[in-house]
């Protein structure tokens, strides 16, 4: 019997029972579009803190000065060292590294801002042209610091959304002139209004270059150097570079200690997939409620069918043709009822989609695979006994069966 | 052609033996017309059977076309079925779902001939069986006759030597049975041997040879002089 035969036999007996064929398709695209939404949600879920996290920033280390040990007892501890500064030189040597893509150096200070005769206090921000970028910043209006020689102490300052409000009220502020301190500012630009992340509230800041702000604080040292790793796989390489130029720059000693936000974002991403391992693995149960329900329907049907099954051994089909002709109809069961599973899952995730746009809801490749290989696998296993026993029925008893 | 020796065929029902065929002896030549009858449960179906091979004997030997056939495996007992042997049944055993066309190809399409002969030798059994404009029908469409003649050009599709018919006339009214025997016989015509297994004495009596069974015994024989 040729195998295009045995496919249209059994694509025959399943169009000739029409009802059941349809609730066992329905059955195992349940159970296939249950696995590929509920892992599109857990996936979804995952990526929406991903995503929360990489708003701040992608591949983002923080340098700052100090170690923090955890246990031991260091030498500066006797003689009451304070951890030596981080200069903005030692910032931009960090840039040698070639799995270090930007860096942004920080200092911080509190300083009297006042425009005409509205006056407070502020968080001044000295850093450099790329912060924008490193920090994922959204400018409002005019620019943001110049790029070019960071030692450059040009009297220029980009003002929080808030800020610039309280100081300007609804009045262009872009080429007017605040005072910082003992200095005047001339304002190049405004932040748009972004709201609080990483410990900052950005709305309510005034940047300045990093070596203005050096001069108003009168340091020359670095609260902390933001540095971006070139890609999600530089991010250990880009630590490792950056413990190495800090020591060699401080005399072999490791007196920073650097952090990387992939660290934090490295335990949500466990945490999440295990959980959308564990709703995936809860909607394969369901897939093998579909299996078993396809090895019944088959045993139904070979009883429903002994007549034909005797008939066929006695036109001189051999009991591994019939067996042949059993699994071909539960593979095409199951896999019919697959593809509409995924179709039906594909649905589904686009309308919780629509529903929820913040997530980011679809089913990772993996998922989909193994819901498909799942519901192929359980329709082909649950079938074998039911076409074992077709095979092996008596011709004579079942042609004599009425 | 067909030679049985000593055959005997013994079912277990319960914990009793419960022989249906006791030491039968019987040869029985190529184009032979061969009726078997007997009251219900003498064993003549047993008899059908073994000869189709669908079923084994218990002792004794079976030798078809020469060659020694008791103790074939079964899938050796399924190709010598599908090539040399034809069923005709009481009950027609058409596959409901299939069309009369598709039911006259299944022999043809388990044996795995290419699907272009298969058409070939379809469209020439419907011709020859009267049945050309009943060809897309399926059989709750069909009169008795026709699922008939829809099973006796399934059987003999792939052109077997013997063909064995079980009461091939037993769900069929006398005239629609009497053109049913005719079909039938047409076929020892062109050589091929036919057994037919039946209770009615009228259907019986058309056959060359006649073969009477009661208790799993052959009890007599004779030849008709009304033979065709």
């Amino acid at each position: 019997m040729k195998f295009i035969d045995v496919l249209q036999f059994a694509l025959g007996s399943l169009r000739g029972s029409r009802a059941r064929t349809l609730l066992m398709i329905l059955a195992m695209s349940i159970g296939v579009a249950a696995v590929v939404v509920l892992t599109g949600l857990g996936e979804g879920a995952r990526r929406y803190v991903v995503n929360q996290f990489s708003s701040l920033g992608t591949n983002l280390l923080i340098v700052f000065p100090g170690r923090t040990e955890t246990a031991g007892f260091g030498p500066g501890m006797l003689v009451g060292q304070i951890p030596r500064e981080i200069t903005l030189d030692d910032a931009q040597a960090l840039l040698r590294s070639r799995a270090i893509g930007r860096i942004a150096p920080l200092t911080v200070g509190a300083s009297q801002i006042s425009k005409d005769a509205l006056n407070r206090e502020v968080a001044v921000l000295g850093s450099t042209a790329d912060l924008l970028e490193v920090r994922h910043m959204n400018l409002g209006q005019g620019q943001f610091l110049p790029a070019g020689d960071v030692h450059a102490s040009e009297s220029v300052c980009v003002l929080g959304a808030k800020l610039k409000r309280e100081l300007f009220g609804q009045q262009n502020a872009i080429g007017a002139w605040v005072r910082l301190g003992d200095r005047r500012f001339r304002v190049i630009g405004v932040l748009a209004l972004q709201g609080e992340s990483m410990g900052f509230n950005t709305d309510e800041i005034v940047i300045v270059p990093v070596a203005s702000a050096h001069m108003l604080f009168n340091t020359s040292g670095l609260f902390r150097i933001l540095v971006e790793a070139k890609s999600r796989d530089a991010i250990a390489q880009a630590k490792h570079d950056a413990e190495q130029i800090m020591s060699e720059r401080h005399n072999g000693e490791r007196d920073v200690t650097v952090i990387t936000q992939d660290a934090v974002l490295a335990t949500f991403d466990r945490i999440l997939r295990a959980l959308t391992l564990a709703v995936g693995g809860i909607a394969a149960i369901s897939l093998s409620v579909a299996g078993i329900l396809i090895m019944n329907v088959m045993l139904i049907a070979v009883s429903q069918r002994v007549r034909e099954i005797g008939l066929l051994k006695a036109l001189g089909a051999p009991a591994a043709q019939i067996r042949n002709l059993f699994f071909a109809e539960a593979i095409l069961l199951s896999g019919i009822g697959s593809v509409a599973g995924l179709i039906l899952g594909e649905i589904g995730t686009r309308v919780i989609a629509q529903i929820y746009p913040a997530l980011p809801v679809s089913a990772p490749w993996w998922a989909v695979l193994a819901a498909f290989g799942t519901a192929l696998g359980t329709g082909i296993l649950f079938s074998v006994w039911p076409a074992r026993r077709a095979a092996r029925l008596d011709p004579v008893m079942a042609l004599a069966r009425s | 052609m067909i030679e049985l020796n000593r055959v005997s065929r013994s079912f277990t029902v319960g914990d009793q033996q419960v022989a249906a065929l006791r030491d039968i002896d019987l040869n029985i030549a190529a184009g032979d017309y061969v009726s078997i009858m007997g009251p219900s449960g003498s064993g003549k179906s047993t008899l059908l059977n073994l000869i189709g091979l669908l079923d084994r004997p218990s002792s004794g030997t079976y030798r078809l076309d020469g060659g020694n056939v008791t103790d074939l495996s079964d899938e050796q007992q399924a190709r010598v079925r599908s090539e040399k042997v034809g069923f005709v049944f009481q009950a027609f055993h058409l596959v409901p779902r299939l069309t009369a066309a598709m039911n006259i190809e299944l022999p043809l399409i388990l044996a795995g001939i290419p699907a272009a002969e298969r058409k070939a030798r379809v469209a020439e059994l419907l011709e020859n069986y009267g049945l050309a404009d009943r060809a897309d029908h399926r059989p709750d469409q069909l009169s008795g006759g026709q699922r008939q003649r829809v099973a006796i050009a399934r059987a003999t599709s792939m052109r077997p030597t013997v063909l064995l018919a079980d009461e091939p006339t037993g769900n069929l009214d006398q005239t629609t049975g009497k053109e049913v025997m005719n079909l039938l016989e047409q076929l020892v015509a062109q050589q091929v041997t036919l057994i037919v297994v039946t209770h009615d004495p009228a259907i019986g009596g058309r056959a060359a040879r006649q073969v009477r069974m009661v208790d799993g015994q052959i009890t007599g024989e004779s030849n008709s002089s009304a033979s065709p």
